[in-house]
């Protein structure tokens, strides 16, 4: 539970209160039990006492539900990840105490429903178990009409108990949750939650107690990747936007269709992929910056299009989130093999932006410079999350919404002349001028995907391909000189650089601080800018014996993955090698630093 | 950059205002009436440069936005409704004219097209049919008559063909109409209709094809010993079920509006959308409006 563990107050036969600074409880159940419900009211009342919360969930792969867990690692100081293994698991099944006993610590806490659940001796004596009839006492105090409905609220009662949670702000989280509900649901909710939270301490034996967290100046937010994206956008001043739904895209889609009304936009949800990316298209022709998405398969469809933003140098942003591939692959997975499409999908010379966040709060404000950079540059800006990242919790400061709030209302300014290719424009880089702006040489635009003179126009001159072309990638070479240099995770100079991109960055960084605990030297370069690479990286690689690219996808047929294709086409270092896997979840810490040093025990030829 | 123009200052443009590039179609191209008459329309109606946007898929047909002078885009193969529509949906000052041809339109584009007609956007889409691949040299359209000796089909083409008014009846288009190159004042008289029409206004326009498929409409054109035949008299614009009899008729059939009604718009539908979410929001600055999430979030 934590290596600050005090045995505090024990008087008067009232149960052991230990201090711990971090917890990470799993809830194994099936989904429609409302385990993520239990999950996300954890996390939002960590973010509430300002502690730092990270969680991990699975989705189930069928319709009617079915096994899945949601893991919640909340603490008093920094957390960077969700967590190896489970200080408690919450097993509401015989399935789910079965299938993920092995994710506890030696000498863990097992909560488990009496009603479902028969303890197996052999673990009786390495785990501490706790049978609470879960089912029938959620029953007996809501009154028996709601069968399973319920449980989830009452076992956070006696998780509540159980880590002696501030109940206040609790129960008024569990009030505005099933607020606008009928006033009885929120009431038997209430009912529910005593029931858990009164339960006789005597069973749970030992109790916990959080140490107190740092103080923070800002007010904390608690939410998953997927709002911080969407909001991003808004904040952004995104506007208009389009879709089709796929797994696990849907969700941010949906969020945006029922947002965007609010702020005069809209979002509409066209017949495929290929429409939705030529329907947000069109508004950005129109003026706006508008956003498109999908995932899988779906990113396939919309490679044309794409490739006609680039040539046509049209601002747009693409959201992939990406799950197993290739072709249906396998919808509700953890992969980042997008990488590859990303930055080179569709056919010809084809430079475009792409970014990966690293967090949830990076989230929110890659979305926002994925629309500047697009408007800046005239280009379509892709931004890589997964379903890791996308579904995942953490608390994050408070946004100061005012000042970061921008207004893209299409700007219409005449102008006495137009280029919309101008080959004697700094660095390449032009701005669109949408219809509606009038030009007073009368000379009007057309935008297009053919190769065209500086107006816009067909050419079939070698040399005029040759110039475009190179203004196409000459402003992404300026945008590369002005991003900045990436943080190094621990010292510069070691024996074991990890490189990592997009969710794994919490995982990774952990594992350096195991590593470095342990006494290894090793360090962390985790980029969040993929196209174009920040410059000066080889700098960074120099400083080290090995370079690990650790990612979540395929070690190809040459023996690394994607990023780290990038990295060695970008620098010829053959030092740089894949870590890589394919099991459809995230790097835990101790699988990352196995897999090195495993590596490093390999002899060299 | 910006010049102010004072707006009274402006004279309606001319013809030689409104074209750009010289079209590069074949000599005798039933496109060229197209655009001379896009032209007039501009003209006649007083629309500005910066008023109306051309957009068009990719064909000879669809080259059309480099040879008018006003803002315009060139997109993809099939896709120019998609991209029209996101240019109405987010832009209710322009006028958007959406151009291509028979293949854009009903082969690679056949399922755009199905889906913005029954959303009923509103835009115009002129296709010109020349019941042929012109730009790629002479393969099987999708209109093609069967028997048509094409290179993909040398013996002749074997597929029932697409019936553009058929197709634009059942897949819900709110304004129909069928013109050809042939007859000019026709063609003007459709396109100034359609432009009218609140809603997707779909026209089928005869498009000769002079490199490839010659000849492939005498039977309209009078000047070719051929008839040009109007509505059957009385007909009824808003008789769905008349519109579908009309296109039944053999080729050539008949020239006119075939159906037009009424309906809500996908436009003015989502800005009822905003208008009703905007309601609930009132007063509050974009930042207030994503404030209020993130304090649900605390
Ligand atoms: C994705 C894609 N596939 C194929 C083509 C090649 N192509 C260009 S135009 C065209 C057909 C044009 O026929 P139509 O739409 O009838 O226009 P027309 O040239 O007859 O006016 C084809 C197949 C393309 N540009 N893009
Ligand atoms: S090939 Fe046919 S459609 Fe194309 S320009 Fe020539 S005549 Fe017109
Ligand atoms: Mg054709």
């Amino acid at each position: 539970m934590s290596d600050s563990t005090v045995a505090a107050t024990a008087s008067g036969g009232s149960p052991k209160i230990s201090k711990v600074s971090e917890a990470v409880i799993r809830i194994a159940g099936n989904s429609q039990d409302g385990i993520q419900a239990i999950g996300g009211f954890l996390a939002r009342l960590a973010g509430r006492s300002e502690q730092d919360v990270m969680t991990f969930m699975t989705i189930p792969s069928t319709i009617s539900g079915g096994p899945s867990i949601f893991q919640v690692r909340i603490g008093s100081g920094e957390v960077l990840s969700s967590g190896d293994e489970a200080d408690v698991l919450l097993a509401f099944y015989q399935h789910s105490y079965e299938n993920h006993i092995a994710f506890l610590k030696d000498s863990g806490v097992v909560l488990y429903d009496t009603s479902h659940v028969t303890p197996n001796p052999e673990w009786q004596k390495k785990y501490r178990h706790i049978g609470v009839p879960i089912s029938e006492l959620t029953i007996e105090a809501i009154g028996g009409t709601a069968k399973d409905k319920g449980k989830n609220i009452f076992a956070l009662g006696l998780i509540a108990r159980m880590f002696d949670l501030d109940v206040t702000k609790l129960e008024r989280l569990v009030a505005e949750r099933f607020r606008g509900k009928v006033a009885t649901v929120a009431e038997m909710a209430l009912t529910a939650f005593r029931g858990g939270y009164g339960h006789s301490t005597a069973t749970l034996g030992e109790l916990y107690q959080f140490t107190a967290p740092q103080k923070r100046d800002k007010e904390q937010v608690v939410m998953n990747g997927n709002e911080a994206l969407a909001y991003g956008l808004l904040a952004a001043g995104v506007r208009f936007g389009s879709g089709y739904p796929i797994t696990p895209w849907s969700d941010l889609m949906e969020m945006l269709r029922s947002e965007l009304p609010k702020y005069g936009g809209t979002f509409v949800q066209a017949e495929d992929e290929l429409a939705a990316v030529s329907i947000a298209m069109g508004a950005s022709y129109a003026g706006h910056v508008a956003v498109t998405g999908s995932s899988g398969p779906g990113i396939s469809l919309k490679g044309e299009a794409i490739g006609w933003a680039v040539m046509a140098e049209m601002p747009l942003v693409i959201v992939d989130v990406q799950r197993g591939g290739p072709s249906t692959g396998m919808p509700t997975n953890i992969e980042q093999s997008d990488l590859n499409i990303a930055c080179y999908g569709g056919h010809g010379d084809c430079p475009r932006v792409v970014l990966a966040p690293a967090s949830v709060e990076d989230c929110f404000y890659t979305a926002i410079e994925a629309v500047n950079l697009a408007r800046r540059y005239s280009v379509p800006v892709i931004i890589l999350t997964d379903q890791a990242i996308s579904t995942r919790i953490e608390a994050f400061d408070m946004p100061d919404l005012k000042t970061v709030m921008q207004d893209l209302t299409p700007d219409l300014t005449p102008r006495a002349d137009h280029k919309a290719y101008d080959l004697k424009a700094v660095d390449g880089v032009t701005r669109h001028a949408p219809p509606g702006t009038r030009i007073a040489s009368g000379i009007y635009p057309v935008v297009t995907g053919l190769e065209h003179d500086e107006v816009g126009h067909p050419t079939s001159s070698p040399k005029l391909h040759m110039s475009m072309t190179a203004k196409r990638r000459r402003k992404l070479q300026a945008l590369a000189r002005t991003l900045p240099k990436p943080e190094l995770f621990g010292a510069p100079e070691g024996d074991v650089l990890l490189v990592g991109w997009g969710s794994t960055k919490g995982s990774l960084y952990e594992a350096v601080e195991n590593a470095r605990a342990a006494g290894d030297s090793y360090s962390c370069l985790h980029l969040r800018n993929i196209s174009p690479l920040p410059e000066g990286l080889e700098k960074i690689f120099d400083g080290f014996n090995h370079i690990f690219v650790v990612e979540v996808n395929d070690e190809g047929l040459y023996g690394y993955g994607q990023l780290a294709g990038l990295l060695r086409s970008r620098y010829c270092d053959p030092r740089i090698k894949g870590i890589n896997k394919t099991d459809g979840l995230t790097w835990r810490v101790r699988d990352v630093l196995s897999s090195v040093k495993e590596r490093l025990s390999v002899p060299k030829h | 950059m910006s010049t102010p123009i004072a707006e009274i200052e402006r004279k309606p443009l001319t013809k030689k205002e409104i074209a750009a590039d010289h079209p590069t179609w074949c000599p005798g191209c039933g496109d060229f009436s197209v655009l001379a008459l896009y032209f007039k329309l501009i003209e006649k109606r007083k629309i500005w440069h910066e008023k109306i946007t051309t957009v068009a898929g990719i064909g000879c047909s669809s080259r059309f936005p480099y040879f008018v002078q006003a803002h315009g885009a060139h997109y993809i193969h099939g896709r120019a409704l998609p991209f029209a529509t996101g240019v109405s949906l987010s832009r209710p000052d322009l006028h958007v004219f959406a151009f291509g041809g028979d293949g854009d339109a009903f082969s690679i584009g056949g399922n755009h097209f199905n889906h913005c007609a029954r959303k009923n956007v509103k835009l115009t889409y002129l296709v010109m049919d020349n019941q042929v691949y012109g730009l790629t040299k002479k393969q099987t359209s999708p209109t093609s008559p069967i028997g048509f000796k094409s290179k993909t089909d040398q013996w002749g083409s074997m597929d029932e063909p697409v019936n553009p008014m058929r197709q634009a009846l059942s897949a819900g288009a709110t304004f129909v109409a069928r013109t050809t190159h042939t007859n000019p004042k026709h063609l003007l008289e459709m396109m100034e209709a359609a432009m009218d029409h609140n809603g997707f206004s779909f026209i089928e326009c005869l498009s000769e094809c002079t490199e490839f498929f010659e000849g492939a409409f005498d039977a309209s054109n009078p000047r070719k010993g051929g008839e040009f035949r109007d509505m059957p008299a009385g007909h009824d614009v808003t008789d769905e079920i008349a519109a579908y009899k009309a296109a039944a008729e053999p080729f050539p059939g008949h020239f006119g509006i075939f159906y037009k009604v009424n309906k809500p718009t996908k436009n003015e539908k989502e800005a009822e959308i905003n208008r009703r979410s905007r309601e609930k929001v009132q007063g509050l600055a974009d930042w207030q409006i994503l404030q209020q999430n993130f304090d649900r979030m605390k």
